[in-house]
């Protein structure tokens, strides 16, 4: 990753936002427009960012993992379901309590799923993106059927409540843009996780590691690493990243489960990954740009403007696809991404 | 790939990083491809029959009603066709795609863009043009639809081939643009200005533009006829053709077809294209076959249906149809089954994934009955590249 691509990465964010001020100046103050954009940017960057980090983890040890969407929309019900059940056990004076059961649990659930993915791909050798299409529609299928299940008679209830929004003392009291700094917990550990992902990757033993078996499975079996195990670990840390992404979805942003809900988000983020070339800041930065893409449309239609909200909706999308084609073969992936790897076969 | 009878795969051009493939009597591999996907499809009812029971229903009322619901009358039988026909239109397009080494995930994109056209034409084109005999019109909606479908899927191909950008990730936000896209027409300028209208949907279209149907009081309509010809013809494509040859080079060594003088870049663009354009011909044939109208949310989920019956089909065109009619009986008797034994409809989507773990995931098939190695694993996809 470039620094100049995390440039013009940061650039591409603060051109949306100066397209949502000049969209919105009949209707809001410049500065008030800035300061929402901003917030609702990190808000919704969240879950990219988070799933970025996974698809990060996974790659970099030479998983190709596009089942970060199937991780996310497990983690997201079974997060809402282990909520639910600590509010009905805890009562309401536990909703915070409620909610870091529904967090943990939803973690937990990425791990799980992360694990699977692992047992397939590194374990069985399965053919890596087949094996995220069985994670994906497992997670579709199961999400689905359980949440019927369940809440067949009753209808979906809601869970106790969201995250608080917490207010970063010094930051959140910046004139004009303080509020960019009050956000949701899950949010602010985003954050934590680009630094953390970064220093571990590129500063840690474990992580030249990771990356040795990415590049050259071989070579690093040699060294006397064992490969099956830094995949497998890997992964359940992937998944375990996803997991929180999906305790976003229905317990920071809305306090409810709905089939289906993660809406292609975990595929976005996973170009997220790939337009950061596979690193934690420039996938965090590709995650900004989408997220910014997004705040746009959210923003476009509190203006009141007479576009169609589905037009407005496709800028997520056509923005992904743009910034992927944009490329032209210069990102690379670690060179053993998505190839199993059998320690008896003979090099070919 | 996986399909050993080609002389390609198993001796111009193994797979980078894996030995090639040991001799293996054809008679025994052709037993192992039918055995391992009927094992794979038994193991997940089973399965599926736990996770029923875990949910404290019976499982055997569920199945009974999921037979019932598929197979039990003419009407049941007629439905399960009914459902397979767009399944092996998508089927062929995804496993077609496979053999040119891509991953099509974008059927729903597709099938929902052909069936908005092939609409569209169906009830506009007399209005435009006056009254049109059903020789024309009904060809020329099918086709218009096949088109859409080809036009949609060769845009993540020509992605492809110029910038790298891979077609998994495109095809899937090309799937959310196409429903955008669809949603808005339907809601806007195509939708059916009839005041009785309450839904998102296109007027009826004309009588010239309307498939037959096969029976009386029966929904089966001559779409299936239509499926088995394209089957056969994606068959000798695919095994018998120049491009089809040209396709399975580029899906099993693209290095070496590119050094052999094939045009990688064009050849991406046309694979894709052909998978788009059955996609298409899926949602058009729905179109004029059976709903005779195009309505918002009929596309959901066909993407991923395609994939599972491609992968239990392990490519092969002529195993699209089984599979194909398999996942019809599971998606037409889950109604039966929610009626009958309480379990959610959305039972068989969780079977579906299971299908596909015990298909792609063979070696786990192989364990639980024992089941020598026959061949190479399965190998669709390779990374990023």
């Amino acid at each position: 990753m470039t620094p100049r691509r995390l440039w013009l990465m940061l650039v591409a964010v603060a051109l949306i936002v100066a397209a949502a001020v000049a969209l919105g100046r009949e209707q809001m103050a410049a500065p008030a427009i800035v300061a929402s954009m901003l917030r609702t940017t990190l808000q919704v960057a969240t879950p990219l960012t988070l799933g970025a980090l996974a698809g990060v983890y996974c790659e970099r040890a030479g998983v190709v993992n596009i089942g970060i969407e199937g991780m996310m929309l497990l983690a997201a019900f079974g997060g809402f379901v282990a909520a639910l059940a600590a509010h009905a056990a805890l009562g309401d004076a536990a909703v915070g309590q409620s909610l870091a059961v529904g967090v943990l649990a939803a973690v937990l659930c990425g791990g799980l799923a992360g694990a699977f993915l692992a047992l397939l791909c590194v374990t069985y050798r399965v053919d890596q993106i087949i094996s995220g299409t069985v994670l994906n529609v497992l997670a579709i299928g199961l999400t689905g059927y359980l949440s019927r299940q369940l809440f067949f008679q009753t209808g979906m209830p809601h869970a106790p409540g969201v995250l608080p929004t917490l207010r970063l003392p010094g930051l959140a009291d910046l004139p004009l843009v303080g509020a960019v700094f009050e956000q949701q917990p899950i949010a602010l550990a985003a954050l934590a996780l680009v630094v953390l992902t970064h220093g571990v990757l590129f500063h840690t033993v474990w992580g030249l590691r990771t990356r040795a078996v990415g590049e050259h499975p071989r070579a690093a079996d040699t060294a006397g690493i064992d490969v099956a195990r830094v995949r497998w670990v890997n992964v359940i840390v992937g998944g375990l990243v996803a997991g929180l992404a999906g305790a976003y979805f229905t317990l920071e942003s809305v306090p409810s489960f709905e089939p289906l809900m993660t809406n292609g988000r975990g595929f976005i983020a996973l170009a997220a990954m790939i337009f950061g070339g596979w690193t934690p800041l420039g996938a965090w930065a590709a995650s900004l740009m989408f997220g910014a893409a997004q705040a746009l449309q959210i923003n476009a239609q509190s203006f009141g403007l007479a576009v169609p909200s589905q037009l407005v909706g496709m800028l997520p999308y056509l923005l992904t696809m743009l910034a992927l084609a944009g490329l032209a073969g210069r990102s690379r992936p670690p060179a053993a991404d998505g190839q199993p790897y059998d320690p008896h076969e003979a090099d070919t | 790939m996986a399909q050993q009878p080609t002389i390609l795969a198993s001796e111009a051009a193994p797979s980078p990083s894996r030995p090639r493939a040991r001799a293996v009597p054809v008679a025994r591999a052709a037993l192992t491809a039918v055995a391992l996907p009927v094992l794979a499809v038994a193991t997940a009812l089973v399965a599926g029959g736990a996770i029923i029971a875990l949910a404290g229903r019976d499982p055997l009322l569920a199945y009974e009603g999921l037979w019932e619901g598929c197979c039990a009358s003419p009407r049941a039988l007629s439905e399960t066709l009914v459902w397979a026909t767009p399944y092996v239109f998508t089927g062929l397009g995804v496993a077609l795609a496979f053999h040119g080494g891509l991953f099509n995930i974008g059927a729903e994109g597709q099938l929902a863009l052909g069936a908005l056209v092939a609409a569209w034409l169906g009830y506009a084109l007399p209005g435009l043009v006056g009254p049109l005999p059903a020789v024309v019109h009904l060809p020329l909606v099918l086709l218009a639809g096949t088109l859409a479908g080809a036009a949609w899927g060769a845009v993540p191909g020509w992605l492809k081939a110029r910038t790298g950008a891979h077609e998994v990730i495109n095809t899937i936000m090309l799937n959310y643009v196409a429903l955008l896209a669809v949603s808005y027409l339907l809601n806007g300028p195509l939708r059916d200005p009839n005041p009785l209208n309450v839904i998102a949907r296109t007027p009826e279209i004309a009588l010239g533009a309307r498939l037959p149907r096969l029976a009386p009081d029966l929904r089966l309509h001559a779409g299936l006829l239509l499926a088995l010809v394209m089957t056969g013809v994606v068959w000798w494509g695919v095994y018998r053709t120049t491009l089809g040859f040209a396709i399975r080079a580029i899906g099993a060594n693209p290095a070496a077809a590119r050094a052999a003088g094939m045009p990688l870049g064009r050849l991406l663009v046309v694979t894709l294209a052909l998978s788009g354009a059955l996609a298409g011909l899926a949602g058009a044939v729905e179109v004029a076959g059976l709903n005779y109208r195009d309505e918002l949310g009929f596309s959901l989920g066909y993407g991923f249906d395609a994939i599972a019956i491609a992968l239990l089909a392990r490519a092969q065109p002529l195993g699209v149809i089984p599979a194909a009619l398999l996942l019809g009986a599971l998606r037409n008797g889950a109604a039966r089954m929610q009626f009958l034994a309480g379990v959610p409809v959305d039972l068989v989507v969780v079977l579906e994934g299971l299908i596909l773990l015990f298909v792609a995931a063979e070696v786990l098939v192989r364990r639980l009955y024992r089941l020598p190695a026959a061949g190479p694993p399965l190998v669709f996809t390779r990374g990023w590249r």
